[in-house]
């Protein structure tokens, strides 16, 4: 799930250090104790729950079980193996492709949406609003096996209305188009979750500078173009930034739709369905341990360095 | 919580009458401002773009809200009607006409009425995990809005930097330690894991910085109160918006979780909705095992996991709103 990942560090350690300043007139160095324990259930759950599991998998991915012998170290190469391994990394290239065709358009949709809600022409804003956020609260599973039915060729709603202007519905869950499909499903489920970040930031732009732009002639798209969009430049990146961990970490809509269409997805589609594989079917939990690193490692590499990019389009 | 209430109701009181008050004010100041500006002002061409927006918005919505209503009319029908009637209206009676209670009551005994189970199940892990994470995020976020002791920085810079990391990464190595201790295929670990949420944790430390004034907290202190009191009787109802807010992600993420609870669990009365009703999914796809899955049950089964999210939605929008502009707003 997207929703509980990156967002913008920058407010944090600004206000941070402003209160600590704050602080440090009042009491100087007096450290307060009791708040290690007031952080200690998070610290020991979060050591649980992330931390070590990690450790445990960075120390897996050194050995190798053999039929005879047992674990045997073998240094780096589970992961050099993982590094270079084909499989993976078309794996890696599908989600690849399929980010750089689906985030624009997430993006521009949610974009499209805001700037409209934001407009002032609609009435009634708060039905559209919760309208396009509801596909939010369904489960990515539900989602998919709710649009799996839909996208049926001769029986779903797609069938249907093909049919009602006498043509074929394509088969949207061949291995052609089922990465489509699930574009959709994704697209559906959080288009109205980024709307509402760029509406609530939209709403935080004072309502002078627009008027001020029309008393020089601007007109609206001219406004939404060159004042609103620089203003949630910061939103855009953080959004950008979700949608993309979302789909370097694509299962479960791949994962439900490959009981309906075994031969359109296969057991390493997205990379995280080849460690999903490699742990269960192959029962290899060394190289399983390593590819989820260096899948996480190389995803964590490539969100470095879009939103890298992103900040500097942002601060510019 | 409640305790605190009534100690000092009017605290808590005061402050969300006041918000409310003020973003009514403001939302009819707004409305009213717009009103005036834009009604007599309109010329053609502004009207028809008036209408174009009207129209697009339209189309969005409906993209939004066919798949919803697909699922409430389908839940209604037969299996075979689920084929020969139009989609997004209730069978006719040759058809099976609406057989809405008979699919309920289907989808509720089938298989030794699993489904229930696996209802009993995700309300159990959605409400241990959502109450859990949040009372630990919102002790955390206190500890570090207001006090200072050593690994604060630490743990601020570790959570910044753990809500950026894919969360399924972290899963697979999950499994394979869990495995190794033997927690694989309990309750805990599907619950343990999602404790801790940093984004929650960066919510939390955000509200309590804006709603928790470090005065107030200095001035209990001096009167003889310790952090614990002041938590529970200040902190606590200054920062129930905000827990209110931080309860609501938590609760829809873990109610809403798949892969986790996939890799953990084998026993299916484990289950929650998510990975029976992909189960169910399976048999009825295999024919070897499918013996007599209708695709109704699936369907009336995925249209009650998803109506109490629904709910919540619709009723706790603002809260929702408050998140995510505290997460995006610079």
């Amino acid at each position: 799930m997207a929703h509980s990942a990156a967002v913008d560090g920058g407010k944090v350690h600004t206000t941070q250090r402003t209160s600590n300043r704050r602080k440090n007139k009042v009491r100087r160095e007096r450290w307060e104790w009791s708040g290690l324990a007031f952080s200690a259930p998070y610290v020991i759950v979060f050591i649980l729950g992330t931390i070590l599991p990690l450790l445990y998998a960075l120390y897996l991915g050194f050995f190798r079980t053999q039929m005879i012998g047992g674990d045997s170290f073998v240094g780096f190469s589970n992961y050099i193996e993982a590094f270079t391994d084909p499989v993976f990394w078309s794996g890696f290239g599908r989600v690849s492709i399929y980010a750089v065709i689906q985030v624009p358009i997430i993006v521009i949709l949610a974009l499209v949406s805001a700037m409209i809600l934001d407009s002032g022409r609609i009435k009634h804003i708060a039905v559209p609003r919760i309208l396009v956020f509801l596909p939010y609260a369904v489960p990515s599973v539900v989602a998919a096996l709710m649009w799996s039915y839909i996208y049926g060729q001769d029986y779903g709603l797609v069938g249907q209305f093909f049919k009602l202007f006498g043509g074929q519905a394509p088969n949207l869950l061949s291995s052609k188009l089922i990465m489509f499909a699930i574009m959709n499903i994704v697209i559906w489920g959080f288009m109205g979750y980024n709307m509402l970040i760029y509406y609530s930031s939209l709403r935080t732009i004072p309502e002078e500078i627009y008027e001020a732009a029309r008393l020089d002639g601007a007109s609206e798209f001219r406004i939404a173009w060159s004042i609103k969009i620089p203003a949630i430049k910061g939103s855009i990146v953080m959004t950008v930034v979700f949608c993309l961990i979302g789909a370097f970490q694509l299962f479960n809509e791949p994962n439900l739709l490959q009981a309906i269409a075994p031969d359109a997805i296969g057991s390493s589609y997205t990379p995280n369905m080849y460690s999903y594989t490699l742990a269960f079917k192959g029962q290899n939990m060394n190289y399983a341990a390593a590819v989820s690193l260096v899948a996480g490692i190389v995803t964590m590499v490539v969100i470095g360095i879009i939103k890298w990019l992103g900040d500097k389009w942002s601060e510019r | 919580m409640t305790q605190a209430n009534s100690i000092s109701p009017v605290t808590g009181k005061k402050l969300t009458h006041r918000e409310k008050r003020n973003a009514k004010a403001s939302q009819r100041y707004y409305r009213e401002r717009m009103a005036k500006k834009n009604a007599p002002k309109l010329t053609k061409g502004q009207r028809a773009s008036s209408w174009l927006l009207h129209i697009i918005m339209f189309f969005m919505a409906a993209y939004c809200i066919v798949p919803l209503l697909w699922l409430v009319f389908s839940a209604t029908k037969s299996n075979g009607g689920l084929y020969d009637s139009f989609g997004l209206w209730f069978a006719g009676s040759q058809d099976g006409g609406i057989q809405l209670w008979q699919n309920l009551a289907g989808t509720f005994n089938y298989n030794g009425a699993i489904y229930g189970r696996w209802l009993i199940n995700t309300v159990v892990y959605a409400v241990v995990v959502g109450f859990g994470s949040t009372i630990i995020a919102a002790f955390a976020g206190y500890a570090v809005a207001v006090m200072k002791f050593p690994g604060r920085k630490l743990l601020l810079a570790v959570t910044l930097a753990f809500m950026s990391i894919p969360t399924t990464i972290i899963t697979i190595p999950l499994f394979l330690l869990y495995s190794k201790i033997g927690l694989v295929n309990t309750m805990w670990s599907v619950i343990i894991p999602q404790l801790s949420f940093p984004f929650g944790l960066y919510l939390m430390i955000i509200y309590a910085q804006q709603s928790v004034p470090v005065s107030l907290v200095e001035a209990a202190k001096l009167d003889g109160a310790s952090h614990w009191t002041i938590f529970w009787k200040i902190a606590l109802p200054l920062l129930s918006p905000g827990f209110v807010t931080v309860l609501l992600f938590s609760l829809v993420g873990a109610w809403n979780n798949y892969f986790l609870p996939l890799i953990m669990l084998s026993d299916r009365t484990k289950y929650p909705l998510t990975v029976g009703l992909n189960l169910w999914l399976k048999m009825s796809g295999d024919p070897s095992v499918g013996g007599g899955l209708p695709d109704s049950y699936i369907i009336t089964g995925s249209l009650v996991a998803v109506i109490p999210l629904i709910i919540s939605f619709i009723f706790l929008q603002r809260y929702w709103q408050s998140g995510l502009s505290a997460g995006s707003v610079k």
